[in-house]
């Protein structure tokens, strides 16, 4: 791959990562500077990069397996068009996050094969199964909503690439969640068995989609370097506050019941949650949620049932890359 | 009580547009069914893309078939209220997607009718058709381009995708003879000027697929009888299944807004 060759310089490089290169790094981190693929970074900043941008991509890319359940079955052809557009533009993130990690030097090939590996995780979110049509709205409304607040201070991201693909994908997250609150307010305007859907919907979701946040502050194994290289600004305990705070009232004008009995708002007008099951998220993490071994499988199925279309198209390009020569030849 | 179907008064002109609707709407569902499972993510994209396309044709072609009703019917009571024996589309289109192949070979027959049909619709003495036409024949030329590219490469690939190239094109060439067919109701737009003629559309088509078949280094079929019954109502089996998923949320909650 190309983006390999950015590199070649680069290898040889880590071996003089000296204290002197490393501050200079951190003062340019520190002056709101881009970092940019060509650029020294120490390998730390490299292999983070890496591993957050391609659990990105592989989040967008096993996201449209839920969503992908009901494009079939979309009760009306603008819903029908909507969703399929919007798992489409979750697969041109995918695409697009792919791109920036390979400006880290991992070619997406090796990306792609170490999720399917089990090796590289993706959100934890999407191995939540879509039983109801109104679970589509509720993915756009909080999985989206949450996902937009993660990402909107990534669009600040000290790594250039990866900032940039974030402007993109905020914008088209930001429609998809309006999409979504839209559809749950159909729901909650229509028959009684509708409203009931919105709020079983809520119901199941609510509590994985404040564990998309990671684990809290307490326990956050990445937080420190990340903060200190401006990938990351706000703490996770923090963005999830955010997210609670905006969504209650979303709930609220929606006439459903966050599935928190305990949920209180104090005098600054946070609303605080309960405490969340962090067992059921290791186990999540761990591979024993509801669709981990579906995702996995459905992944794994159409890259082996693609690899003869792969291959034919690879053989075909080399074909004509010979018939080229050939010609230029004579 | 509810009507499990709806029923449609079907003039010529209502039926002829019914016909194309339906054409683009089970096509473009098929393609959607490849969404989050395609070879490659670029072709998740783009199949995407090419069933965005068609269901927009679909959503056209449904709302000018009602408003020439002139009943209470839309858009969507046509998609899913209508059961097996009410959908007026090809044959071609409800095949199963199969190996990705297939799903090819299916879109290339297709496309390559669609692309010339679209286009000579542009001078339909129907304003609306004319309009729908001028839309869907810069969509049509693009899938006919993507269509041709793969078929192509799998011809020329490897032993593999060449033999399964082959056998899509044996298995879909029985299903291509309805796209040129017409009955008494089209013969009379046809001759209003409201129709085309697709029987003027056959050379030309046979000649756009021999040029990208044979530089596939494959071959057409020698056998030339062809299946009909897709536009009177007389489907293959598998148009069930995919109408009963289509269908499953209207049918399941009767009368609700989406």
């Amino acid at each position: 791959m190309y983006t390999q060759a950015l590199n070649t310089a680069e290898t040889d490089d880590r071996g003089l990562e000296d204290a002197a290169r490393a501050a200079q790094f951190q003062a340019r981190i520190d002056a709101e500077e881009r970092i940019e693929p060509n650029d020294w970074m120490p390998a730390a900043y490299r292999k983070t990069l890496t591993r957050q941008i391609s659990q990105h991509a592989h989040s967008e890319i096993v996201g449209m397996l839920p969503e992908g359940n009901w494009i079939t079955r979309a009760p009306t052809l603008r819903r029908k068009a909507a969703l399929l557009a919007k798992v489409q533009d979750e697969c041109g993130h995918g695409l697009y996050l792919y791109a920036a990690a390979e400006t880290l030097g991992t070619s997406r090939e090796e990306l792609v094969d170490a999720m399917l590996a089990g090796k590289a995780k993706y959100s934890s979110i999407f191995n939540y199964p879509t039983l109801t049509w109104a679970d589509i709205g509720t993915i756009g409304w909080l999985v989206d909503g949450a996902a937009i607040m993660n990402q909107i201070p990534l669009c600040r991201c000290s790594y250039g690439p990866y900032a940039r693909a974030m402007i993109r994908v905020c914008k088209e997250e930001s429609f998809h969640q309006r999409q979504g609150y839209e559809i749950m307010l159909t729901l909650c305007r229509g028959s009684d068995e509708q409203k009931a859907m919105a709020q079983d919907a809520l119901n199941r979701w609510w509590w994985p989609v404040l564990m998309m946040f990671g684990p809290p502050d307490a326990t956050s194994q990445h937080s420190d370097t990340s903060t200190k290289w401006k990938i990351k600004r706000f703490s996770n305990d923090e963005l999830r506050q955010k997210f609670v705070d905006a969504t209650v009232p979303q709930a609220q004008y929606l006439g459903l019941t966050i599935p928190d009995p305990g949920m209180t708002q104090d005098p600054e007008g946070h609303w605080r949650y309960s405490d969340i099951d962090w067992t059921e998220f290791k186990q999540v993490l761990a591979g024993n949620g509801p669709c981990n071994r579906d995702r996995l499988a459905a992944r794994r199925k159409s890259h082996d049932e693609g690899a003869w279309v792969r291959e034919a198209a690879a053989r075909y390009a080399a074909k004509r890359a010979q018939r080229q020569t050939a010609q230029a030849a004579e | 009580m509810l009507v499990a179907n709806i029923q449609v008064s079907e003039t010529p002109l209502v039926l002829y547009a019914l016909r194309r609707a339906d054409d683009a709407l089970i096509l473009g569902h098929r393609l959607s069914e490849w969404c989050g499972h395609a070879p490659m993510l670029e072709e998740d994209m783009a199949l995407s893309n090419i069933a965005l396309d068609l269901i927009g044709q679909a959503r056209e072609l449904y709302t000018y078939a009602a408003k020439a009703e002139g009943k209470d019917n839309d858009e969507d009571k046509l998609a899913y209220l209508r059961d097996v024996r009410q959908y007026r589309n090809l044959l071609l289109v409800e095949q199963p997607n199969g190996d990705f192949a297939q799903t090819l070979v299916r879109q290339f027959f297709y496309s390559a009718f669609a692309d010339l049909y679209w286009r000579a619709m542009m001078a339909s003495r129907d304003a609306t058709l004319a309009a729908i036409a001028a839309k869907s024949e810069k969509e049509s030329a693009y899938h006919l381009r993507h269509a041709s590219e793969w078929i192509i490469r799998l011809g020329d690939g490897t032993d593999e995708s060449h033999a399964r190239a082959q056998a899509a094109i044996d298995h879909l060439w029985a299903f291509t003879g309805e796209m040129f067919a017409v009955d008494d109701g089209e013969r009379a737009l046809i001759h209003a000027g409201i129709a085309i003629d697709p029987g003027t559309l056959c050379g030309r088509w046979l000649t756009t697929l021999s040029d990208v078949v044979s530089e596939a280094t494959l071959a057409l079929p020698q056998n030339d009888w062809m299946q009909q019954g897709g536009r009177s109502g007389r489907h293959s089996e598998h148009l069930g299944h995919l109408l009963s998923e289509l269908q499953s949320m209207q049918r399941t909650f009767p009368g609700q807004t989406w």
